[in-house]
Parts: C-alpha cells; sequence; structure tokens
C-alpha cells in the first residue's frame, strides 16, 4: 500500500467526517452537540489539508492546519462562555428556546 | 502494517463520529469526539505530519475536548428530548441535500483525480518551525495571539456573572 492511495482514501474519510458533521449541526438540538458537531467538520477539512499537502510535498497545508486548530481552540473558548451565559438565562440548551433576535 | 493501522484508524474515526452525532447524551458524544479526533492523530501521523499529529492530541483531544467535558458537567445536562422540535423535518431534508451536494462535487474531484507518485516530504518539526517564524508565516503567528487574547477576555466576559 502506497502513500499515493493513501492521499485518496485521506481524502475521502475528510469528506465523510464533514458530511457527518453537517449532519449533526442540522439534526442534534442541544447547542453544545452542535458545537461537537463543527469541530468534526474542522477536522474533515484539517484531513483534506494534511492530505493535499502530503500529495503537493509542500508544508503551506499543515501550516493552515495550525492556524485552523489555533482559531478552534478561539471558536471552541467563546462558544462555551456564550453556551453558559444562555444557559444562565434561559435554563437550558435545546437551541429551539434560543429565538429572542427572531423577526 | 501501515495499511492496516491506516484503515483501522478511519473506521474507528467514522464509527465514532457516527456515535457524536448519532446518539442523545453530550456526555457520550463528547467521549466519542475524543476517540475521534485520537484516531485522526494516527492519520495525521501515518500521512507523514508528526507535528500536527501530536498537535491533533495535545490541543484538540486535549484541551479543547477537556474545556467541552467541562461545561457539559459544570451545566450538568441531560439527554435530549426525544420529540423532534419544530421544523425538524425541513432541516433533516436542507441537511441532505447539502451533504448529497458535498459528495457530488467531491466525487466528481476525486473521479477526475490522477494519483501520481507522493513526492518526497519533510514535514519534520523543525521544518515547520521554520516556515511558520519566517517572514512570510511570521506576522499571522503574532496575530493569532492577539486573537487568543480577544478570545481568553471574551470567554471570562461572557461567561462572568456581572462585570
Amino acid at each position: 500500500m502506497d502513500q499515493a492511495s493513501f492521499v485518496q482514501h485521506a481524502v475521502l474519510l475528510s469528506l465523510v467526517l464533514f458530511a457527518l458533521g453537517t449532519l449533526g449541526v442540522f439534526l442534534r438540538k442541544n447547542v453544545i452537540t452542535v458545537l461537537m458537531s463543527i469541530e468534526l467538520m474542522l477536522n474533515g477539512a484539517n484531513l483534506a489539508f494534511v492530505a493535499f499537502s502530503r500529495a503537493a510535498g509542500t508544508l503551506d497545508g499543515q501550516v493552515l492546519v495550525f492556524f485552523v486548530m489555533v482559531v478552534a481552540a478561539a471558536e471552541a473558548a467563546v462558544g462555551l462562555a456564550i453556551v453558559i451565559a444562555l444557559h444562565r438565562h434561559k435554563d437550558t440548551l435545546d437551541v429551539d428556546a434560543f429565538n429572542v433576535m427572531k423577526g | 502494517m501501515d495499511a492496516i493501522l491506516f484503515y483501522a484508524a478511519a473506521a474507528l474515526a467514522v464509527g465514532s463520529a457516527l456515535v457524536v452525532i448519532g446518539q442523545k447524551n453530550p456526555l457520550h458524544s463528547a467521549f466519542a469526539l475524543i476517540v475521534t479526533l485520537g484516531s485522526l492523530a494516527v492519520i495525521f501521523g501515518l500521512l507523514g505530519s508528526p507535528f500536527i499529529a501530536a498537535l491533533q492530541v495535545i490541543v484538540y483531544a486535549g484541551a479543547i475536548m477537556v474545556l467541552f467535558l467541562f461545561v457539559l458537567m459544570l451545566l450538568n445536562v441531560k439527554r435530549e428530548a426525544d420529540a423532534p422540535g419544530r421544523g425538524a423535518r425541513t432541516l433533516g431534508a436542507v441537511a441532505v441535500v447539502l451533504v448529497a451536494l458535498l459528495f457530488a462535487q467531491a466525487g466528481a474531484v476525486l473521479v477526475r483525480a490522477e494519483p501520481g507518485p507522493a513526492p518526497a516530504f519533510d514535514a519534520s518539526t523543525r521544518r515547520m518551525a521554520e516556515i511558520l517564524f519566517s517572514p512570510q508565516f511570521l506576522y499571522v503567528f503574532e496575530a493569532t495571539s492577539i486573537l487568543i487574547l480577544a478570545a481568553l477576555v471574551g470567554a471570562i466576559a461572557l461567561a462572568k456573572k456581572e462585570l
């Protein structure tokens, strides 16, 4: 088994992970599970970056993965702080309960 | 050997990702997500990226997931209600259409791709550091520290009871 077919199957795996993350964002009702599904999508994108970086033989994709991880960490921290604030106001984590901004 | 490890990790990643989105208890989702992230670290390592694999374990499976578990236990989250919410069917249809579109696009790319032999590749931590601290990325790298500081202040301000 050579590296080239690894790359192709890794891209396929990243596609599956991104799709599962998308389904999670749309189908789950718990805010925290939705955030975890977003992490799943980010990881799918990261895997695609690493696979294509391997295929191209350059390191630009890996640098991008590094920055994606930094932004994901910041996003998780702020997102979970918002979740705590929401829970304090409504005493629930159901996404359907948060519709104050609905026009 | 590498192939067995690769496909075992890939199967584990897909299986645990299904658990993440497939069941109602968010605590179980979080633990399944840790398994997904760990098996992705194995795949990063097999693709010749030891630096990213280590970061995946330390930052993702370590720091970010601890944050998730901390909040889940702090808020004492219970199972989701079983009844589907308003507009759940429309949302499900939108999700399926989006996923089908994604598979069609990626399938078109993958069918046309002709994998050549992978070129020589050195993604050691030393090479990564040389690139990250080169003038090309140095300012971006420094800017991320401001981003993290802003996220830190923002998270504290949001989660505090009153300022």
